[in-house]
């Protein structure tokens, strides 16, 4: 993962409230083996039309939000499923981080292993931010470290998990960071009862056969 | 109970850093694992533990032909991805031709691998059903799936404790789907956010546990990390005997153990919301989130009626999707489809439930309704005591197992502009296809509606 400090870009504004995984990215776009290539499926159903045409309305389809690489949403945004691919699309579509009052939960610990930065900011700031991304020409600045987030002369702080913050802005692996923990992951393992279910040596044959 | 689940599951703590947890059991399923499995290819990595994973295919797979193979070839790939990773890394898997395959959080509990006290994973938000064991289970992205693949833990802070409190016996009518629909439309789809709810009250403790799992299942639907419900004797006497639970002295080991995990008597939660059972009526959601449900006897109501304004123009967004007016009676709305089906209401209670409702009727000459059994073992189940029939000779379609048009990646899909009543979890925008239109219910009023041709007030049914 890239260590992520700064993110400076051009914002996008989508405000509304609770826009589920299932508009970031539809159901027929998840049936790949990788982790690439889903930038162009990103709010598929609200980009194009029935026709696969592209609907030039869209915020994100206008000329002028091409640079675009800040969301500005609503609360509880990417609330819904699981699907790490919303935030796959969303950064393979050119984004480095969400401005959100609230995400759906796990939506934003996909953003966290991914960096893609989300930005929870007060209801008041999500409005002020929406409101300077509708002039395409302003452009804003996440600073990570400081926890502040500006555009023009309007500043606002955010809140971030400590320890997150400190991973994102060193870009590095959670797997790596857990590995460290191997001997107390052991000493856990030998202590667990035995009653536990488990599958392994208990594998039981499909009744039907 | 969180605190004692969590408490008990805490591998490494340490100041200002989330706790390592350690999973109990990490369910997998075709979508949302293709990715884990590479990465966890790429370095070098090898599963820590197969005994404590489950896998199985639900999402992408038919619901009919399935003995001819899988036609769409994205599927195919997904499906053949997961045998071959199953079989490399030496994990058990319910697949495509076994009897006990079926949505992942259904099987799980009919194998008797949840149970009380249990940190239970999966990549899936629908992961909370667990909860209703009195387990912790979540959902998890396809990177933290490679996270639990690689070393059988996950790092996670506390999340806070909210209490929902319903007391009182649920009126005539009003199922567990009708119980967590009213919550969300209480509390509202962002009103878990940041907690574990804690479901509990006589009207919670007198559910059985498939009604109990309608209630977990859906509280990420208002936005909560997790539900959870107090495991007791209707929990004991469900999983007593089934596959994976032990028996003789470790099953009384177990018992022992299950019966001091739920709350306190003093316990104290962060936040706590009381409602009355006797104010619950069956609900049909009128919009695309499943806080915008109303009585099934009541009307679409106006976005003026919203106070919040983003909430508004939710509203106002909704009903036009939705193709709906304000006013318009509920009982009046005439439906094209119905989907039974989902790890929402797909288990032998919700079967049962559905065909008692048919007594010698037939489905609507306009509507297409299918039942979409929640896993092999449900539907082998339903067939020996020849619900199938019921169904089938009312003229609806008795398909296979899996997640099916819940989120239709598989070929049960809507087509633009029809009208669905459904039993799975979600009414999101196109959810169900392009352009659907979805509208959560029971079990029974699914079955009723498919016979109207349109909704029904289930208190009013003969």
């Amino acid at each position: 993962m890239k260590p992520i400090s700064i993110v400076e870009g051009q914002m996008a504004p989508m405000p509304q409230a609770n826009i589920d995984t299932d508009q970031i990215i539809p159901k027929q776009f998840l049936k790949g083996v990788v982790r690439t290539g889903l930038g162009p499926n990103l709010f598929h159903n609200w980009a194009h039309d029935e026709e696969g045409e592209r609907v030039p309305d869209f915020v994100l389809n206008r000329p002028e939000y091409a640079e675009a690489s800040v969301l500005v949403a609503g609360p509880n945004f990417g609330c819904g499923s699981s699907r790490e691919h919303a935030v796959w699309s969303l950064m393979s579509a050119g984004f480095d981080a969400i401005m959100a009052p609230s995400f759906g939960p796990i939506l934003e610990n996909n953003c966290y292993q991914n960096g893609l930065l989300p930005v929870v900011v007060s209801d008041e700031a999500a409005s002020k931010f929406a409101e300077l991304a509708a002039d395409p020409g302003n452009t804003v600045t996440i600073d990570l470290a400081e926890q502040r987030v500006s555009s023009g002369d309007y500043t606002a702080s955010f809140d971030i998990d400590p320890h997150v913050k400190e991973r994102l802005l060193n870009g590095w692996d959670q797997i790596d960071i857990t590995l460290q923990s191997a001997a107390d992951i052991e000493a856990y393992e030998s202590a667990r009862p035995a009653h536990r279910p488990t599958l392994g040596e208990r594998a039981l044959p499909d009744p039907a056969t | 109970m969180l605190d004692k689940v969590w408490d008990d599951h805490v591998v490494r703590s340490a100041s200002g850093e989330p706790d390592l947890l350690y999973v109990d059991m990490h369910l997998i399923h075709e979508v949302t694992s293709p990715q884990a499995f590479e990465g966890l290819a790429l370095s070098g990595r090898r599963v820590r533990r197969p005994d404590l994973s489950m896998a199985t295919v639900d999402h992408g797979i038919p619901t009919t032909g399935r003995e001819l193979g899988i036609s769409d070839p994205l599927s195919k790939r997904q499906i053949g991805a997961l045998e071959q990773n199953c079989a490399e890394h030496g994990i058990t898997l319910f697949g495509v031709n076994d009897l006990r395959q079926g949505i992942v959080h259904i099987i799980g509990p009919e194998q008797g691998l949840t149970q009380p006290g249990m940190f239970i994973v999966c990549g899936d938000s629908h992961t909370s059903t667990h909860g209703a064991f009195g387990a912790l289970a979540i959902g998890i992205g396809t990177s933290e799936v490679e996270h639990v693949l690689a070393t059988q833990t996950l790092p996670r802070t506390k999340p806070g404790s909210l209490a929902i409190t319903v007391d009182g016996d649920l009126p005539l009518g009003v199922t567990a789907k009708d119980l967590i629909l009213g919550i969300i439309r209480e509390i509202g789809v962002n009103g878990g956010y940041d907690t574990v709810i804690e479901y509990r009250g006589s009207a919670v403790e007198g559910l059985s546990m498939e009604g109990r799992m309608t209630v977990c299942n859906m509280s990420i639907e208002a936005g909560a990390k997790a539900g959870m419900i107090a495991p007791d004797a209707t929990t004991y006497a469900y999983l007593e005997g089934r596959p994976y639970v032990q028996d003789g002295a470790l099953w009384e080991e177990m018992v022992a153990f299950w019966e001091t995990i739920p709350s306190d008597a003093d316990a104290v939660f962060d936040r706590e919301v009381v409602l009355d059972a006797a104010d619950l009526a069956p609900f049909v959601s009128w919009g695309t989130n499943p806080s915008q449900v109303v009585e099934v006897n009541g009307e679409v109501p106006s976005p003026d009626t919203f106070d919040d304004p983003l909430e508004r123009d939710s509203a106002a967004r909704a009903l036009e999707y939705m193709d709906l007016e304000a006013g318009t009676v509920i009982t009046e709305i005439p439906i094209d489809r119905v989907f039974f089906g989902s790890c929402t209401n797909a288990r032998i209670e919700d079967l049962r439930a559905g065909a008692e409702v048919i007594q010698g009727r037939t489905v609507h000459p306009d509507v297409d309704a299918m039942i979409v059994p929640g896993s092999g073992l449900v539907k082998l189940e339903a067939e020996e005591e020849g619900l199938d029939r019921i169904y089938k000779e009312a003229g609806f379609e008795w398909r296979d197992a899996g997640c099916s048009m819940c989120l239709a990646m598989n070929e049960d899909v809507l087509a633009p502009g029809e009208r669905c009543a459904s039993t799975s979890n979600r009414n999101f925008e196109g959810r169900q296809g392009r352009g659907g239109r979805t509208h959560l219910v029971s079990p029974q009023m699914a079955v009723a509606a498919a016979i109207a041709g349109h909704f029904v007030d289930i208190r009013d049914w003969r």
